[in-house]
């Protein structure tokens, strides 16, 4: 296959469409000098991922993530912002200076270079089947509560202890009361 | 057709973003936004890879919501420790954060 019959299917069109701007997103989620937007640009890196989870037939991951990213996590980091008062405006202390910038881009093409070569040599051009339709969330709740109930509980514990571990760490400590 | 590495190439290259946003970032609430991206990209390997198998379990697509669960979590409290941390040091800087060097 070619990419020259790569790009004649419009399914593949539409997966640029939503993957290049995931990218340059979360680019700009690394290199933005504005914290708040940074946070924002985070908005559309995780749209994105949700729109290609609707892509692949996954309809109740992908509105999960519009539900759980988009709508609480975000507000938790723009919450952390305001009360840590970082700078809403332009600013350098967000990054490192480039002297320590270059040898982390360098790592990071690395670990790409080292990933894409392992998987263009080991799956070549395998195909995807493009799902008929989108998964039912009903069989996705009865494979949950079948095969996956006791890690789904041990889930909902470890999410018990983040809300119990998040109390106790952010709240003030008031001054033990001298009787 | 669409091929499976185009979907792991893009997992790939979101995951190296976000290395490269973890090493780089010294706002600890950016560098917190580092790991949440790359953790959508382990999200978009596994539903890819549930495509790929036809898995009838579902298997990708309940690790991934498993994956969302644990990442909401790990903001929660990690937004609490930073929170503690600017309570204690006036500052989120990472670089500051050095009482437990050598």
């Amino acid at each position: 296959m070619t990419i020259g019959d790569w790009l004649t299917e419009s399914a593949n069109w539409a997966f640029l469409f939503l993957a290049i701007p995931t990218f340059v997103a979360s680019v700009m989620v690394v290199s933005s000098r504005n914290v708040v937007r940074a946070v924002l640009y985070l908005v559309i890196a995780l749209g994105g991922s949700a729109a290609l989870f609707l892509m692949l037939g996954a309809e109740f991951v992908g509105w999960t993530v519009v539900l759980v990213y988009i709508g609480a996590v975000i507000i938790l980091f723009l919450i952390g912002i305001m009360i840590t008062r970082a700078p809403l405006t332009k600013s350098v202390d967000l990054s490192h200076p480039i002297s320590a910038k270059a040898p982390a881009a360098l790592l990071s093409v690395l670990l790409f270079g080292v990933v894409a070569w392992a998987v263009v040599e080991s799956f070549g051009l395998e195909t995807i089947p493009l799902p008929e339709e989108a998964t039912r969330t009903g069989e996705i709740g009865l494979s949950i509560f079948t095969s996956w109930v006791i890690p789904f509980e041990v889930v909902s514990f470890v999410l018990l202890a983040a809300l119990i571990g998040g109390i106790v760490l952010a709240r003030k400590d008031e001054p033990a009361e001298v009787p | 057709m669409m091929t499976i590495i185009q979907w792991i190439l893009l997992g790939a290259a979101l995951f190296s973003v976000g290395l490269y946003g973890v090493l780089t970032r010294r706002n600890a609430v950016l560098v917190l936004a580092s790991v949440e991206i790359m953790l959508a990209a382990v999200n978009i390997n596994l539903v890819a890879f549930d495509t790929y198998l036809s898995d009838p379990a579902y298997t990708g697509q309940i690790f991934a919501l498993f994956v969302i669960a644990l990442a909401a979590a790990e903001v929660g409290v990690g937004i609490a420790i930073i929170l503690m941390i600017f309570r204690n040091r006036h500052s989120v800087d990472v670089d500051e954060l050095d009482l437990m060097r050598y």
